[in-house]
């Protein structure tokens, strides 16, 4: 038993049929209980006032972003290594997932900083790298869609990712180097240097796992959209061929 | 790959080469952004380093589909493929042609454009140099982009919207070196930043536009 056996479609949606209810159930309650937590049972912050439960959905669905990128790295370079279809449509599925995420991130930011900062948008580099992963995505989807000939889009988009991820990165620290920030460091540490208060952290932690589960779940539910539509042209092939 | 090197660039020098284009494409735009933000000394002093860059890059974006895509329609690319010379020599030559024939002019161009802008004289030193160093990862970054793009039929588009994001730590170290010149400030970090990145879009690129051709001949 290895997570290899799940390259063949078959396996992978006998598996993930099996797994989907229940990651979706348990992301639902994770994330219903997190955010009713967060949003109903702690109190306002003392200088943010209620604007801080916003932190619920901005700093999970940044976190998600980047790790979605990080999932299409490595699902890219298991069909790069390995050439298993599945792992390349996942990566394919997970990307408007990421590019949402981004999306989420940049404008609950836009909405916290508006009261905190003064200002919807400064070009600080946290908040430009997030736009500039935005475009990564945009690239990588957007390659996708127009290379008619599913193998070799999923070679190209792979190609792309690698390159992606090492000039996403690059721009990283590029923007770190080009402008000072607004942004706070990281909000969540295992140190303990800087961190939320214990309050704040609990249903945090909570909600980051819920995002977790919810993407885990909307990619297995892509990836087996993927698949099928896979099928369905391979029938229709099959067919203009008789 | 000298031969090679000597095709593309009599190609691209002659006529419908679109030579030229790209420095005029240039010239235009820095003509055009006194129009959008007055014709003030001081502010177009201010800007100039960052609006070259800029300019600088798009024009080196507008010939970026020349690169693989003549040579896919007339057939010469598989030929090229087949030939003993492997693909990623191949791929940096191309690149290396478009230096040459993009990159390179418009980095002579670029100090009389900065005459139009109000450059500060000591400016014009580090914008030479930063351009000079800086527009060889255009060419590799781009010759990729490319290398991606060659099999779709509107590939134009596309490839400026892959290309572009690839291009931000480059512009950003190079405009910084520039406008540190003009404000009179040391130059070498960014510079060597910049540097580094031409060496290592140099170094790995090729590769990956290589085997980005590969697949789009298959």
């Amino acid at each position: 038993m290895s997570i290899w056996e799940y390259a063949n479609p078959k396996r992978f949606m006998q598996t993930s049929s099996w797994a989907l209810p229940w990651v979706t159930g348990l992301a639902a309650m994770v994330l219903v209980t997190g955010l009713t937590w967060g949003f109903f049972f702690t109190p306002d912050d003392y200088r943010q006032g209620s604007t801080v439960k916003i932190i619920y959905i901005h700093v999970p669905a940044a976190m998600m972003a980047i790790n979605c990128w990080a999932m299409m790295l490595v699902a890219s370079l298991i069909w790069l290594i390995r050439r298993h279809h599945v792992s390349v449509l996942a990566a394919k599925a997970a990307a408007p997932i990421g590019m949402t995420m981004t999306l989420i991130a940049l404008f609950t930011g836009a909405i916290w900083g508006q009261p905190m900062w003064g200002t919807w948008w400064a070009w600080d580099p946290r908040l430009t790298s997030f736009l500039i992963l935005f475009l990564f995505y945009l690239g990588y989807i957007a390659l996708w869609e127009a290379v008619e000939d599913p193998d070799t889009a999923a070679e190209l988009t792979s190609v792309l990712c690698l390159v992606g991820s090492v000039f996403a990165i690059l721009s990283r620290y590029a923007v770190l180097f080009w402008n000072q920030g607004l942004h706070q460091g990281a909000s969540l540490s295992l140190d303990r240097e800087e961190h939320v208060a214990d309050v704040f952290a609990y249903p945090l932690w909570l909600t980051i796992a819920g995002f977790v589960l919810f993407f885990v779940a909307l990619v297995l539910f892509r990836t087996r959209t993927e698949i099928r539509a896979r099928r369905l042209r391979a029938l229709e092939a099959r067919e203009r061929m008789v | 790959m000298i031969a090679l090197l000597l095709r593309d660039l009599r190609l691209a020098t002659r006529a419908g080469g679109g030579f030229g284009l790209s420095l005029a494409f240039f010239l235009i735009v820095t003509v055009l952004v006194p129009f959008g933000v007055g014709p003030e000394g001081g502010t177009l002093a201010l800007i100039a380093p960052g609006v070259l860059w800029v300019g600088a890059l798009l024009a080196c974006l507008l010939s970026l589909d020349r690169i693989f895509a003549l040579d896919r329609e007339d057939g010469s690319l598989d030929l090229l493929a087949t030939a003993p010379l492997p693909l990623e020599g191949l791929a940096a030559i191309k690149a290396l042609a478009h230096w040459l024939t993009t990159g390179l002019p418009l980095t002579l161009a670029a100090p009389v454009l900065a005459v139009l802008l109000n450059l500060p004289s000591e400016g014009f030193g580090p914008l030479t140099l930063s351009l000079l160093i800086g527009t060889p990862a255009l060419s590799f970054i781009g010759a990729f982009g490319a290398a991606l793009t060659v099999g779709l039929k509107r590939g134009g588009l596309l490839l400026s919207l892959l290309v572009l994001p690839l291009y931000i730590p480059t512009l950003i170290f190079g405009a910084e070196t520039a406008r540190r010149g003009a404000e009179g400030l040391a130059t070498e970090t960014p510079l060597l930043l910049l540097a580094g990145i031409t060496l290592g879009a140099v170094a790995i690129l090729p590769f990956a536009a290589a085997a980005a051709i590969r697949v789009n001949l298959r």
